[in-house]
Order: C-alpha cells, then structure tokens, then sequence
C-alpha cells in the first residue's frame, strides 16, 4: 500500500514536466494566434521592418531573426573550438590532477549567472572592440557573440567530453597496436569514432546560444535593423522579446507578435534539439553502446 | 625449423605503483614458433605480453627494471622508437576491436599511419593481409562494409589481418578467443597454426586445452612468477613443479 503510494508520487512528478511543456505550447500558440489574422505568416517572418509601435506598426521580423542568427553563428565559432578543443585535452592529453582541477573550472563557467557575463561584455569587451574598430559603440553582434561562444563552451565541452570518454578504450589499444601515434589516434581514430557526438554538443551549444536572452539585452546593441556585419549592434528575438515586453498593451498586435516570436523561437530550438537526439542516438548505436 | 630466439625477457620485474606484478621473469620466445602463456587470472601473464609491444606504457604511473630484447635489441632502449616496436610486434586483443570503419579501411589504417600512400600497393596489401587471415572469401564483395557488421570470428580474424597488414613479425594474442564460440575458435587456433610458418606468435590463454593444441612451447605463471617454462608436450605430461601440475590438471585457477 505504502509502496503504491510511493509509485504514485513520482509517477505524477515524472510526468508534470510533459504538462508543463503541454501547457507552455499551448500558451504559445494561444497567444500568438491572433496576429496571424492581421499579417500573414509569411510577411511576419520575412518582413524587413520591426516597427511595432509605428502608426501604423510593421511585424517583420527578419531582423530580430537574422541577429539572432549571427549572435549564434558568431557563438559558434567562439565556443567550437574552445569546448571541443578543452575536451579533446582533458580526455586525451591531461593528466589526472590536471583533469580534476580543469574539469570543474570549466563547469564553473556554466555556473555564472548571465547578467554576470552581460555586465562582463558591458564593461570589458565594449570599449575594447569600440577602440580596436574605430566604432561609435561596442555593443554589437560580435561583442554578443564572443560572450554567448564563452557561455555555451562549458555545455559543448561536457557533452563533448562525454562522448569522447564514450569511444571505448580498446579502439585506442587497436590503434596503438598497428604503431599508429597519439595524435593519429586522435586524428583518425578517436575523433571520427565521437564525431556525431561532438555534432551533438555542438548543436546544444547553439541550442544554449539562440535561447540566451540577458546577454544578449544588454552586449547585442538592441538595433532592429537588418545587420551586414558583426559589426553592428541587434537586437536577436530574445532580446526583442524581453526588452519589449513590459511595454506591449496586453492583447495588443505587438503583445501578440511577440508571443509569436517566442513560438518560432521555441521552434528553433525544438529542432536543434531533435537533431542533436537523433545524432547522439546515431552515435551510440555506431559505438554498440545501447540505443 | 629454425630454433633462434625472436625475444627474450632478461630479468623483467614490473610495477603499477608499489605493485610488485612481474618478479624476476627470464623467458624466451622462439622464430617461429607458438608459445603459451598460462596462469590463473592475475597471475601477470597480459601484463608480460603488454611489455612484449610496449603497450604496458600508455599505463601512468607504472615502472620496469630488467629488459626485453628483439632480435638482440633491447626493446626498452633509448634510441628505440615506441611506434617502431608496436607496429613490428602486432597484438590480437581478447575482445574483437574492429575501428567503427569499413573493412578495407580497418586494414589500411595501419598503412596510412605508418606512412605509406600509394592506393596500389594498400588494396594488394589489403587483399594479401585479408587472405592471409583467412578471411578474403567471405569478405571480398563487401570490403566497403561496416566491419562491425562482421560476426565475432571474422572480426578478430580481421583484427589479425590488420596486424599482418603492417608486416608484424611478433603477433601477440591475448586470450584471442574468449569471447568466441567453438566453430570461430577453431578457425582461429588452425589460422594460428598457420601463421607460424612465417611468424613468432605468442599466447596468452584460460584454456588449457587451447595451449596443448596450439603451442610449441608453455610458460607459467602464478603471482607474478614464471613457475615452469618449457616444451608444451612435457609441460602437459611431465610437469617438474607440482604447482604446474597442480594447475593444468584442474585444482586451482
């Protein structure tokens, strides 16, 4: 009886999770419904002006989305060769003391809280890149993207490092015994063999990145022009959504409008998360390891 | 046959650690020939074969007093290459581990790292190396295939064909068959038989019938000493350590 009721508990608690995703999606699409009657999806997405407190206001959001595009690819390209580079040294090249003073260093980073690293980019990084560039302001798409690639390197170096440790030992010992070296083994056996790993965490770190919201608010530059550069400040959909927010009449257009960049947004992420299961379902099946 | 020695162990005592796991080993390995290594588990006899290709050494915080000598080389000598020995003493691991690759590339894998380029000459060598294993007839239409859709059998047999792809001259077995059925263990043991001919082949084995079959010469172990070294015809007849007799009869191990 005791038991049962045990069983109960957490049952209901391992499934709250499901209905509060359930109840979330629902709110998305509850909300940002509506604006769909006044533009259509096509024009909200691919419309070139953010005006949403003109007379009359235009929805286009494609400048919200490109920035947040170029935040990520920026990210990406910081925190890819940082995240993957940090496994790769603490699974194959450091030490055991170096390893266990490393490893929770690099978690720490997670640990920050991103107002933290926001005010770090505000502080730190704008009037660096202002005076390398020559530029009227450092909060830009680059001054974002160094700090969002510095933020998702912790998520990319531990899932990365997981799937190296995944790559069973004796793939190493086979490799050795045909007098291949160390980094050959690295090269051609050991990174291949995590390959679809590191895709993984490389796409949770994107996934991490495009979902940052105070960073980006207070490092991006908060402009909702179309950008050509990094070098110019944006405004990425989180950034729109939570500086306007407070703003927006409830029920209004623009209330509704930005309710539906959240939904695309939940989208993006939705995907990139899907495509990292599905690779990391790959990669375990390819390494024998169970399904 | 010729009777030269391949490798000799001159008092080899190994450590992991303060672990004393190899005392005082002296052993010879004949051109040639098939010798086993027998013991009870942690006895230290995969710790002897590691020494054999230099593989004990990718373990931290391990340590060797004596030495091993190759064709009169000392093995562990300063001016001696690691990769150099690995590749010419090859090493057939208990558990089939096949590269997540494609059976050709399984083989030319260990080309590529050792440097040699011409597409030619690694498609021969494949070819040779995977006859030679005995393994070409059921692998040749689907060379481009996951090895690891290989049965256990024919990936340690590929596993073999990797090694004599390099042109080993030692092959080192560690308990090649443990994880085999009979059918695939027999393919192994008569493959063994075979490779002799051109190759020094050295043994370590739970199966004691397996050591009678395959070998020419037994060694063994017990707790990091070499108890009984010997011709395997006598070592299995007329054992002169009653710890030998002991063990090959069933009483302990």
């Amino acid at each position: 009886m005791k038991e049962k009721i045990y069983k109960w508990i957490f049952t209901i608690l391992a499934f709250s999770s499901l209905v509060f995703l359930v109840g979330i999606v629902f709110v998305l699409f509850k909300e940002s419904l509506p604006i769909f009657s006044k533009i259509s999806i096509g024009d909200f997405v691919l419309g070139k002006f953010w005006y949403p407190t003109y007379s009359p206001p235009e929805f286009g959001i494609l400048p919200l989305i490109l920035a947040s595009a170029w935040v990520t690819l920026g990210a990406v390209i910081v925190c890819v060769p940082l995240g993957v580079g940090s496994a790769l040294y603490l699974n194959e090249l450091a030490s055991f003391r170096q390893r266990r003073l490393l490893k929770p260093l690099i978690e720490l980073l997670a640990s920050i809280p991103s107002v933290v690293y926001g005010f770090f980019g505000m502080v730190v990084l704008t009037p660096f890149i202002q005076k390398i560039f020559h530029l009227p302001t450092g909060l830009t798409a680059l001054n974002a993207s160094f700090i969002l690639g510095l933020m998702a390197t912790p998520t990319v170096c531990s899932i990365a490092e997981d799937a190296l440790s995944y790559v069973p030992h004796s793939f190493r010992e086979a490799s050795f015994a045909v007098g291949a070296n160390r980094w050959q083994t690295l090269t051609q056996v050991i990174i291949p063999a995590a390959g679809s790993g590191i895709s993984t965490a490389v796409i949770l770190g994107m996934s991490r990145a495009i979902g940052e919201t105070m960073t980006v608010l207070m490092v991006a530059g908060g402009s909702a022009v179309i950008p050509h550069t990094f070098l110019e400040p944006v405004r990425p959909m989180t950034a729109a959504i939570a500086a306007e927010m407070g703003e927006a009449p409830m029920g209004s257009s623009h209330y509704h409008a930005l309710f539906a960049i959240a939904l695309i947004l939940f989208l993006i992420t939705f995907v990139f998360n899907i495509i990292a299961e599905v690779i990391s379902r790959k990669f375990r099946i390819k390494l024998g390891l169970s399904g | 046959m010729d009777n030269s020695i391949k490798m000799y162990a001159d008092e080899v005592n190994f450590f992991y650690g303060k672990t004393h796991a190899l005392k005082d080993i002296n052993l010879n390995i004949y051109k040639n020939h098939v010798t086993a290594i027998i013991g009870p588990s942690g006895c230290g006899k995969s710790t002897f074969i590691r020494l054999l290709n230099r593989m004990n050494e990718l373990v931290p915080n391990t340590s060797l007093l004596g030495g091993i000598y190759m064709d009169g080389m000392d093995i562990f000598g300063p001016s001696v290459d690691a990769v150099e020995i690995r590749r010419q003493v090859g090493m057939v691991f208990q558990k089939p581990n096949p590269f997540p690759k494609s059976i050709f590339d399984n083989i030319s894998y260990g080309l590529k790292v050792n440097g040699i380029k011409d597409r030619l000459f690694i498609e021969e060598k494949v070819e040779w190396s995977l006859k030679k294993a005995a393994l070409w007839p059921e692998v040749k239409d689907r060379l481009h295939d996951s090895a690891l859709r290989l049965s256990g059998g024919q990936q340690q047999r590929l596993c073999i064909a990797r090694s004599l792809a390099v042109e080993s001259e030692v092959i080192l077995f560690d308990e090649p068959c443990a994880s085999l059925d009979p059918i695939s263990t027999a393919k192994i043991e008569e493959l063994i038989t075979e490779l002799k001919k051109e190759y020094t082949i050295v043994i370590v084995t739970h199966n004691m019938q397996q050591a009678a079959r395959v070998s020419d010469y037994t060694a063994f172990f017990l707790m990091g000493e070499l108890i009984e070294f010997g011709k395997t015809q006598d070592i299995f007849t007329k054992p002169n350590d009653p710890k030998t007799e002991a063990y090959i009869t069933g009483r302990f191990g």
